[in-house]
Order: structure tokens, then C-alpha cells, then sequence
């Protein structure tokens, strides 16, 4: 039954019960209840490799009425458990607690209304986030694209606000849901929004996305799609250091222009993705700058000029403009591949995911260069140029030397944070983050969160042991103390 | 009963509002929050004993230039706001209503989740909004989300306050995301007085691939209008691409080939006197396939003319 501390993966749980098991049997069917041990270990962890927690058993339900059922017979014992949709996230979000229950969507793939002419489509959890866009191509798309999108599931996207190389223009996840249907951890079935843009009442809707499934668990989803650009030019331009790449993003922001992308790749990004496409990509210079205007045709070609310009102005010493859609895709790929490129250059690597004002890109550079020195591990750098997201990828050789890498990726984590930025982007706090929520957000700021999240699962059920730094019960209400009006009154008094 | 008793209140520091809040809660003080007041339906139903003001929370506290961000105090007007932005060639894109005699607050817009038709391209104020600092009834200063246009930290408590009225806390601090200025602007519109035809333009356009600042739909004495505004480098070739001839024959019938360089009624013109230059970049496109139309004057919206009625 229920344990009176908040269950992390920290602490230890009984193994499920056989009445739970019975009952999530009947709710989801036996096929789909994994208990075999061979079974559990396929669940064990999500995109980031070193934590991994066995869950006590594993459910897929196949309809928002299963997930319902599932969800309110682990009320119902007292059991927490854990979302998880493709596995792909970097930040331990979908790490199981040990012997809780994994809830896994990946049967809930239907896309369930495309309406075009509203320009919205609904899906369940488990579609990925390609699908989306191939559901209402040609016409339309859904721009938050995160690199992982061809495996990524779009509950996974609504549960961390993901974003991707075309977010300093379009925007993010949250920009674009408009509806969730949602289980609560008590078993409640709530609808929040549906195809409007504007509802009454509070935004649930948004405080709910990013929320990495900490304040329930989606079925539904409904998403806001949009025309796709009339025109697409892409270009790379190629500079002798990242400074000077980070001028030409700065003049070209500055200048009125928006792009639709905007990526940097250091000296070292450049050579590992070089070996894995052969794009062609000088592999000597200091950086690439992939610059992707998109929208009116017209404005595009008025702008297009000014932004070579830019760059030469800046000292590109080279650039390539797309000839057509194959070398698009070409340069595209070589962005894309980046983090996996790196196996081709290094072992090892560990992928932080920090954010900066854009400004202070040359300074946080100039620090990692540093940090990576006083380490002695080499560390590549690509970077979402318009919204200051930075991903530094840390090399490193064999597990002797995987904690000091993860030293190293903290170190940068709190450089992002010194310079006024963030110690997430797009990656999601988790597991992964949690020491470094302190950094950002002080006891009150803590504790406003919790209050949130107690307000949505008082039990603390629902994904337990992500984001906050250290377990808290709800109920437990830090700050200054206050007096009941009884006890003002002098009616009553407090021992 | 007796009659209410109000006491105004007007902050100079967030943590007086918090101390305030606190002090109305020990005493079970019901409280009503009012930047410039320009939004009567935000009001509580009951009566609230404590009226909070932020007129005194009124600074700018950053303007980040280089990296499209600003910080503010609730009490900022959205007017003197649009006019410091407009000097670095960026906005804040949000225009709603600013009220009678433009002092519309960003606290209040937020709060009252406020937004004009801007929101077409750039979204609501929820859109906007990267980050608060909020005052709460246990006397508590919070914070949520940060100063960086991505960020996925903690909770999106800024989310929630968009749109809170006020029955939340007070929000004594916000971050936007802001917007580069468009160098020009150009409107195209067509006039109807056919209801069905004037939707299918409107749908037509918000379909197409056209990259709109606005689209709006006005009826007004029996005649309906489509407003779509263009703004950029090359906005007057966007509306002049937005109606080409072979879409004539699904737009609105009543149109007329108009070129007007009118900036008496453009925002720019409208604001601030010393703006001749941003004028000669407005223009009022509105092409026509007409015959006989039945219509005159075709005047332009502009957004933040108060009180203009859309």
C-alpha cells in the first residue's frame, strides 16, 4: 500500500502487488503488461544512458479510457509511476522509479482528426513528431521540429515544450498546443482547450506543457499547424572563428531579419560531420553558419542579399548558397548529424544542453575553451544562434573518464547560468538537472512550484523524483508563518 | 451595512506589494489590483477593501538591444514602452487597446491577457512573456522562467499569470521577448457587402502562404472589409502579391485600384510628430478588379489609434 514518504527513484518500493497487476491486466489487456525481467530492462532508461532504474512492471495502454484505468488503479495502491513516449529524451524525464509502474504510450498512435481548414490536427500521445507534419503536408506543418523528430513522440514533446532549429522563428511546443485532454493522477479526466485559440479561465494549458509529466498524463492532443512558406533559401557561410559567426548573427537579427533558422557549428563539429556526410564542408575554418531565410517569396530575395552581405562583411571566407533542394538537404544533414558524428571523432561524449543571451556567446565560448583545457577533454560546440540554446557536446575516452566529462558538462551548465541564461533550453530538467535548480530559482520560487504541482497531484504520484531538487510532501508550506483569523481572533490557538 | 471603506495603495517596491499582500491576507482584506484602469471587465465583482496601484512600479529595467529582450515593472505604459523600442528599430509585438488617453500598462495587458491584431503573427501575451517575478498573498516574491527566449526550466508560472486578472498575485516584474521593427508596412484591403464572400477571403488569405503582420475582418453600417497587413522590407510587393488577378474572381466584388500615401491615420504618423520618415515607408494598397463600386473612403486601421474600433 501507499508509503508515507514521497517515492523517488531514490527510495525503495515493494515490487507491485498481484491485485495490481490484476488491475492493470484487466485495464489494458494481459498482452500488454509486461513483468518478465528481460521485459522491464527494455525500460530501464530513456535517451540518457547512465541512469537507469528498473520499473516493477510496464503497461500499454492502448486508449485514453486504458490510461485512465491505469492510472487510477496506481491511485488506488498508493504506486507511483512514469510516462515515457519514444524514450528519445536527453534528460532522464522518462527514467522509470524503481518498482513503480511505466506507463508507455507507443500504442497510442493514431492521428485522430486532421482539419485543415482550421488548421489543427488531433493525436494521440504516441504519434511522432514527423508524423505530424507528413499528416498535414503538403499545404501545412508543424515548425517545433527537435532533431530527434523522426522517433520523438509528441506527448514527449508536450511534456518537455520541445523546440528544434526552426523555434527563434516559430516557436516551441507550447506556441502551438491548443487542447490536451489529460488523466490527473487521482484518475481525472480533464480537457483543456480544444481547437480555439483563446479559451476562458487560466492558461492550465500552458503551465501543463513543459511540465515533463510531473502534473499528469496526456491522451490527447491538439495542435495548431501552419501554411508552409511560400519560399526556402538556405545558406552556409564559413568564418575563421565563432566570434566573428556571432557578429553576423547579431547584424543579422538586428538588422529586421527573422530566419527561419539560424545554426552555428564549431572547427570540431564541422570535421566529425564532415566524415559522416561529405557535404564538402571546409573542415580548416573556425565555424559554419547555416542561415535559412523562409516565407514570402519576395521578402525573402529582399532579404537574402542583405544577409550574404552581412556575412561578408563580417569576414565569411567562403559561402555556399543552396543550388537546390538535394543540397539543402545536404547541408541540413550535415547539421543534423552532428551528435552522432561525434562517435567518429571521439569514443565518448556527453551532450549538455544550456541556453545564453545570444550576446554573451563569445565570452561563454572563451570559458568553455578554458574549462575544456583545465580538463583536458575536448569539447564541440553546436549552437542555435538566434535563441542562444548552445549544445556543448564533451569528448571523452571510456568510462574512467565519464565523470569528469559529466564534471565538465556541469561546469558549462553553470557558466549558461552566470551569464544570465538558462541551465535548460530545450533538453528538459529530469533527472539530469535537478542539482542545478538552485542555481536559478531560489526557496520561494521552489516552493512556488510545488505548489503547483501539489495543486495538480497531492500525492506526489506522477512522475515522482523529476525537477524539483529535493522531495517534498505537499502540505508542507515553507515561508513566513501565518496566522489562522481564529487565532487572530482569539478563538483558537496553535500548539 | 456599512459602506466599504477603500484604501489605496500605491507600492514603490515589489516587496512592499508582497508586504501588502500579505497584511491584506492576515486580515482577510479582499484586494484589487489596477495599473491604469483602462480595463473595467477585469475588475472583481465584489467590492475589494484594498486597491493596489502600480503606477509606481513604472521602470524600464533592462532593454537588451542586442538580444531582443526587455525586463519590466508592471506599471509601464505600453505607449512610452512602443516609443524607447521604436528608437533601437525593435517593438514588443503586442497592440492592444491602449484605453482612453493611451495608458494601457503591460502589467495590465498580461494580466488581462489583452492583445490586438499583432497577435496574428506574434502571438499572445503568453507568447511574449519569457519570465515573471511575482508577489503572493503569503507575503512571498517568486520567479518563473528567466530572461532567455528558450528556456524550459521549472514551470511556466509565467504562463499562468497571463490572463490571471490579478487573482493570483501581482506580477512586479516580467521579461519579453521583443520583435524587430518592420521597416515598412503596407495594408491590402477589399470591401464586401456579401457576408459569405467577405469569409472566403478571409479564409483564402489566412490559408495562403503569405507572411501577414495582421488579418482582420471588420462590419461596420453593412459593409465588410479584409484588412491583411504586410510589413518588412519589401511589404508593399507582399500586398500587391497578396491579390494577384487570378484571384479576383473570389474576392470581394466592390474594390477599387487605390494607392494612398494618407499617413494621417498610419501609427507611426499618429504617435509621434517627428516621424515623417517611418511615414514615407506606410502605404495603403488596396487593388481592385472594380467595377462599380459602391464604396468610398477605404481608411486604415491602425491598431493602436485608441479607441478605434475594429
Amino acid at each position: 500500500m501507499a508509503t508515507s514518504q514521497l517515492p523517488t527513484p531514490e527510495a525503495v518500493l515493494a515490487p507491485p502487488t498481484p491485485a495490481l497487476l490484476e488491475r492493470l491486466r484487466a485495464a489494458c489487456g494481459r498482452d500488454h503488461v509486461y513483468t518478465d525481467a528481460d521485459q522491464l530492462r527494455t525500460y530501464e532508461s530513456d535517451g540518457l544512458l547512465q541512469y537507469r532504474s528498473t520499473p516493477g512492471v510496464v503497461v500499454l495502454p492502448g486508449s485514453a479510457s486504458e490510461v485512465r484505468d491505469v492510472v487510477r488503479a496506481c491511485s488506488d495502491a498508493g504506486v507511483p509511476w512514469v510516462a515515457r513516449g519514444a524514450g528519445s529524451g536527453l534528460s532522464g524525464g522518462a527514467l522509470p522509479v524503481a518498482q513503480g509502474v511505466l506507463i508507455a504510450l507507443t500504442r497510442m498512435r493514431a492521428v485522430l482528426d486532421v482539419d485543415l481548414p482550421n488548421q489543427r490536427i488531433v493525436v494521440q500521445p504516441g504519434v511522432t513528431n514527423s508524423e505530424i507534419s507528413a499528416a498535414v503536408g503538403p499545404t501545412h506543418f508543424y515548425p517545433p521540429d527537435p532533431s530527434s523528430q523522426i522517433v520523438c513522440s509528441i506527448g514527449g514533446n508536450v511534456a518537455e515544450n520541445s523546440g528544434g532549429a526552426h523555434c527563434f522563428k516559430y516557436g516551441f511546443t507550447t506556441n502551438y498546443v491548443t487542447g490536451l485532454e489529460i488523466v490527473l493522477a487521482d484518475g481525472e479526466v480533464v480537457t483543456l482547450g480544444g481547437k480555439e485559440l483563446d479559451h476562458p479561465g487560466y492558461d492550465l494549458l500552458g503551465t501543463f506543457v513543459g511540465s515533463e509529466g510531473t502534473l499528469g498524463i496526456c491522451t490527447s492532443v491538439t495542435l495548431r499547424v501552419i501554411p508552409v512558406p511560400e519560399a526556402i533559401k538556405t545558406m552556409v557561410a564559413f568564418f575563421d572563428s565563432t566570434s566573428a559567426a556571432g557578429e553576423a548573427v547579431s547584424e543579422i537579427v538586428s538588422g529586421g531579419v527573422i530566419p527561419g533558422a539560424i545554426e552555428m557549428m564549431d572547427q570540431l563539429t564541422i570535421q566529425a560531420a564532415e566524415q559522416a556526410v561529405g557535404a564538402g564542408f571546409p573542415t580548416d575554418v573556425g565555424a559554419a553558419l547555416i542561415v535559412e531565410l523562409d516565407g514570402s517569396l519576395v521578402e525573402c530575395e529582399a532579404c537574402f542579399d542583405d544577409v550574404v552581405a552581412i556575412c561578408e562583411r563580417n569576414g565569411s571566407l567562403s559561402i555556399r548558397i543552396a543550388r537546390d533542394e538535394a543540397d539543402r538537404t545536404l547541408i541540413w544533414r550535415t547539421r543534423k548529424a552532428a551528435f552522432a558524428a561525434m562517435g567518429r571523432i571521439a569514443p565518448n561524449y556527453y551532450v549538455q544542453d544550456g541556453v545564453i543571451p545570444r550576446t554573451k556567446l563569445p565570452e561563454v565560448l572563451a570559458r568553455i575553451a578554458e574549462l575544456s583545457e583545465q580538463y583536458g577533454m575536448r569539447v564541440a560546440n553546436v549552437f542555435h544562434a538566434g535563441d542562444g540554446n548552445l549544445h556543448p557536446l564533451v569528448l571523452y575516452d571510456g568510462e574512467s573518464e565519464a565523470e569528469r566529462a559529466e564534471e565538465l558538462a556541469g561546469a558549462i551548465v553553470e557558466a549558461c547560468v552566470d551569464a544570465g541564461g538558462s541551465i535548460t533550453g530545450e533538453h528538459g530538467v529530469g533527472v539530469d538537472k535537478k542539482r542545478y535548480m538552485p542555481r536559478m530559482f531560489g526557496e520561494p520560487d521552489l516552493a512556488a512550484f510545488q505548489m503547483l504541482r501539489c495543486a495538480f497531484d497531492p500525492r506526489g504520484l506522477a512522475n515522482p523524483g523529476k525537477v524539483m531538487p529535493t522531495p517534498r510532501l505537499c502540505g508542507e508550506v515553507p515561508g513566513p508563518y501565518r496566522r489562522h483569523p481564529l487565532e487572530r481572533d482569539g478563538v483558537a490557538e496553535r500548539f | 451595512m456599512a459602506p466599504l471603506t477603500i484604501r489605496s495603495e500605491t507600492p514603490q517596491t515589489a516587496t512592499d506589494a508582497a508586504d501588502l499582500l500579505r497584511a491584506a491576507a492576515d486580515d482577510a482584506t479582499a484586494v484589487r489590483i489596477e495599473g491604469a484602469g483602462t480595463k473595467p471587465w477585469g475588475h472583481p465583482g465584489a467590492d475589494c477593501a484594498l486597491r493596489l496601484h502600480t503606477g509606481a512600479l513604472d521602470r524600464i529595467v533592462e532593454h537588451n538591444e542586442g538580444d531582443l529582450t526587455a525586463v519590466l515593472q508592471p506599471g509601464v505604459s505600453l505607449a512610452e514602452l512602443d516609443a524607447t523600442l521604436a528608437r533601437a528599430d525593435q517593438m514588443l509585438a503586442l497592440d492592444p487597446p491602449l484605453g482612453a488617453g493611451a495608458t494601457a500598462t503591460i502589467g495590465g495587458a498580461i494580466a488581462a491577457a489583452d492583445s490586438g491584431p499583432l497577435r496574428h503573427r506574434y502571438g499572445a501575451p503568453r507568447d511574449l512573456v519569457l519570465g515573471v517575478s511575482v508577489a503572493l498573498s503569503d507575503g512571498t516574491i517568486a520567479k518563473a522562467g528567466g530572461k532567455v527566449i528558450k528556456n524550459v526550466a521549472g514551470y511556466d508560472l509565467a504562463k499562468l499569470f497571463c490572463g490571471s486578472f490579478g487573482t493570483l498575485g501581482l506580477i512586479v516584474e516580467l521579461a519579453v521577448r521583443l520583435h524587430p521593427r518592420p521597416r515598412a508596412h503596407a495594408t491590402a484591403t477589399g470591401t464586401t457587402d456579401d457576408p459569405a464572400l467577405l469569409a472566403r477571403a478571409a479564409s483564402l488569405i489566412a490559408h495562403g502562404s503569405l507572411e501577414l503582420q495582421s488579418l482582420d475582418v471588420r462590419w461596420r453600417n453593412a459593409l465588410g472589409m479584409v484588412l491583411a497587413r504586410f510589413g518588412g522590407a519589401a511589404a508593399a510587393e507582399q500586398a500587391a502579391a497578396a491579390l494577384p488577378p487570378k484571384r479576383a474572381s473570389t474576392m470581394p466584388s466592390a474594390l477599387r485600384q487605390r494607392t494612398s500615401s494618407d499617413c494621417s491615420s498610419s501609427f507611426a504618423c499618429a504617435s509621434r510628430p517627428a516621424a515623417a520618415a517611418s511615414c514615407a515607408g506606410s502605404s495603403v494598397v488596396a487593388v481592385a478588379a472594380g467595377r462599380g463600386c459602391s464604396r468610398t473612403a477605404i481608411s486604415v486601421m491602425s491598431p493602436s489609434v485608441p479607441n478605434e474600433p475594429l
